[in-house]
């Protein structure tokens, strides 16, 4: 009996290993090599001569702690969360109920359109929302003209361009929710809403009770998966405004891309980005903790 | 029907390996260029490959925005090219990792004339404690373009010579504009012009052996009141270059009547400027700083004071070396320098020759947007020679933009911008300490 068990387990175990070989090589063994290297200085001088490579403890995070750049980032990158977040699960949530709804008469059709930015290339849609933003020639600046509203530089002022930022990110993203959203609508049955309808509960009280409810799984999906999604911002701020103006857009992942690959300080970079795990993971378990309560 | 499918997926194995064995008779040589320079050197091989029918010239061409970090990574992949461009900023990285050839001995070969050919502030910008690691292919540098015909409204049929002309230039465009216009365009996230005034004023930008920042030296912060006074005045608009949504239409409509940039935009002006516009500018070499403006120490011009220091750019070749073809690779490399494949290189991409025996050609002489140029890479100087430089460059720019914005007083920016920048050389001076490279 022991060795059956023992052999199911061994077969268990090839079954496995090429997956789990191709996991250690592509993805433990960098993350490991990254948590050393962010103990150590490595830049461009140790790239050429690993001599000139010092272990240097935690000073690459104390370094960091003491960098206001790195505030700056921490800042602008919650901000985007804080904002971004919320909005864009309001929007997805918004958007696959008003399909789900029966006032829609083609659902298919809008559930494609509004899919259609997700699939769209950032670059391609940055280039476009670049134009939307320009201060004289924008769409939006036009608009605003209309309602005699001055000029707003979008991208160019420092308290607007983040803002802009998340306009799009929000806009380019919502879609991706909503679809997970329609399959949790979808889910829940509708004898449901039959029976709320029969006891005399109004639309709101219907959202209140059954929807929110039932959609909870759904919601803590969406959330985690936003809240990391959006933690990780990048391709936004480097196409559209490099960070600037005055660093107000310098995200966290920016500014680890810029100390990584632009100025080659790998050790530093490494830092960051074990920071911004430390994050993540702390926002996703305090998620998981906050639902297991309501619960 | 699978095995068929299955033969067809190895073709290209076979293909490849076919490749391999006639390569064994000749030499490949690998080349790393950027943008178009990538493109249009091609034109320049076939002449190459005529007289040297052992070789041939295989062309990469990266794009310029990711060229460094390929470079860098190809580096540490061990899969440099044998030849390969970078901006001539780069070297004192490429040097630093120990990644470039030095170039001395090779070039003991070449006719005595050949190196002072070069101009000499480019060529400088190539040279790393007295050895040569890369060899100019064109230069690049800094200088006026203008609305001849906003200038000539403004009373100046000459382009401004002096800083004071330059400034009393610069009010009477702003006042002539009515509120519409701006004299310059200065984008604030370039740290050029911060630095090229700097340099005008005689600063050294690093001090002890450029091992620490020296940025309150009373020079810089002379020059870095200057450039914030232009935006305080209204001379210059406070935007950053990715603003701009098209420069071009921009200067058409005299939304701004001088602008600071390099020879790219000759060829950019004259494409993208509507028909009406081309005979209206023109491009003139920088404005000195009046000798009594100087301290002392800062007129140690022997040199030609009727043009304003510029910055020496540019990008140059430099050979891997970890090239296994050495021979081969400096064979194309004397074969770029001739000044015959300068002027044909210019004529394929607008770039300015490096040698200055090339700009006899007619092609040039009769560019009448090139002769500043001349005259202004005459006067040129390169940036501090450290792989630190460019991110020093852009913690200028970015205090500079802080203090035009008034987030930061002047002696606040200049504090902390020498406050990161002796940061930044921590590992420089460590390394100093221990004798592990010389300064």
């Amino acid at each position: 009996m022991m060795r059956y068990e023992w052999r199911i387990a061994l077969s268990g175990w090839i079954f496995l290993a090429p997956a789990l070989l191709l996991i250690t090589v592509f993805f433990f063994l960098p993350v490991i090599a990254a948590l050393l290297l962010s103990f150590t200085d490595f830049d461009i001088y140790a790239l050429g001569d690993l001599h000139r490579l010092r272990f240097i403890g935690f000073n690459n995070y104390l370094q960091l702690l003491q960098s206001p750049l790195f505030w700056t980032a921490l800042g602008n990158t919650f901000y985007f969360v804080i904002i971004g977040g919320p909005l864009s699960v309001a929007v997805s949530l918004s958007a696959a109920l008003l399909i789900n709804s029966r006032l829609i008469h083609c659902p298919s059709l809008f559930r494609t359109l509004l899919f259609l930015p997700v699939v769209t290339t950032l670059v391609a849609v940055a280039v476009v929302w670049r134009y939307l933003y320009h201060p004289h020639y924008g769409l939006l600046n036009y608009g605003l003209s209309l309602l005699s509203v001055g000029p707003i530089d979008w991208l160019g002022d420092p308290d607007w361009a983040m803002p802009a930022l998340i306009l799009m990110a929000v806009w380019k993203n919502f879609g991706f929710n909503m679809i997970i959203f329609i399959a949790g609508l979808q889910n829940i049955p509708v004898t449901l809403y039959e029976a709320a309808r029969i006891d005399g509960a109004d639309a709101w009280r219907q959202f209140r009770h059954i929807t929110l409810p039932l959609l909870g799984p759904t919601f803590l999906l969406v959330a985690l998966i936003t809240v990391i999604g959006y933690f990780q911002v990048f391709a936004e701020p480097y196409i559209m405004t490099q960070g600037g103006p005055t660093n107000s857009t310098l995200s966290i992942v920016l500014l680890m891309y810029e100390e990584g690959f632009r100025w080659w300080n790998m050790g530093y970079a490494s830092a960051v980005a074990f920071v911004l795990f430390t994050l993540i993971l702390v926002a996703t378990a305090l998620q998981l903790r906050l639902r297991q309560r309501s619960d | 029907m699978s095995r068929c499918l299955f033969l067809i997926l190895l073709l290209p194995l076979f293909w490849l390996s076919g490749c391999d064995t006639a390569a064994d008779r000749t030499t490949i040589i690998q080349f790393w260029a950027m943008g178009q320079e990538g493109e249009r050197v091609q034109a320049l091989l076939p002449e190459f490959e005529r007289r040297h029918p052992g070789l041939r010239v295989r062309v990469q061409s990266l794009p310029w925005s990711a060229a460094h970090e390929k470079l860098l990574t190809a580096y540490a992949g061990n899969a440099l090219p044998d030849l390969f461009q970078l901006g001539n900023t780069w070297i004192p990285e490429f040097v630093a990792l120990r990644a470039i050839a030095p170039l001395d001995e090779g070039l003991r070969t070449w006719p005595d004339p050949a190196l002072t050919d070069y101009f000499p502030g480019i060529l400088a910008a190539n040279r790393l404690n007295g050895q040569t690691y890369a060899l100019p292919w064109y230069v690049d540098t800094r200088l006026f373009f203008y609305r001849t015909d906003l200038l000539a409204a403004a009373g100046f049929t000459k382009p401004p010579a002096t800083w004071d002309e330059w400034l009393r230039a610069m009010q009477t465009l702003k006042n002539l504009g009515g509120g519409e216009r701006y004299a310059i365009l200065l984008p604030i996230n370039e740290w050029q012009l911060p630095v090229i005034l700097a340099l005008q004023y005689g600063a050294t930008l690093l001090r002890d052996r450029d091992q620490y920042g020296d940025f309150q030296n009373p020079r810089f912060r002379e020059a870095f009141v200057f450039y914030l006074g232009l935006f305080k005045q209204g001379l210059a608009p406070p935007v950053s270059n990715n603003q701009m949504a098209n420069l071009y239409q921009e200067f058409a409509n005299g939304a701004f009547a001088i602008y600071v940039s390099g020879p790219w935009n000759i060829g950019e002006f004259g494409r993208r400027l509507p028909a009406t516009m081309q005979g209206q500018w023109n491009t003139a070499p920088l404005p000195t700083l009046p000798a009594d403006a100087l301290a002392p120490a800062g007129k140690n011009s022997s040199l030609n004071t009727e043009v304003g220091l510029s910055l020496a750019g540019g990008a140059s070749l430099a050979i891997s070396r970890t090239s296994p073809h050495q021979e081969a690779v400096w064979k194309l490399l004397n074969f770029l320098a001739e000044p015959e494949q300068q002027v044909r290189f210019y004529q394929f991409t607008g770039d300015l020759p490096a040698r200055q025996s090339a700009w006899a050609d007619p092609a040039l002489t009769n560019n009448r947007y090139a002769q500043a140029f001349r005259e202004q890479l005459r006067r040129v100087q390169a940036t501090p020679p450290i792989p630190e430089w460019e991110r020093i460059a852009q913690r200028i720019a970015y205090y500079a933009e802080l203090a035009i914005r008034k987030q930061l007083s002047v002696d606040e920016a200049l504090a902390t911008l020498n406050q990161d920048v002796d940061r930044i050389l921590e590992k420089r001076r460590w390394l100093i300490g221990q004798g592990m490279i010389t300064p």
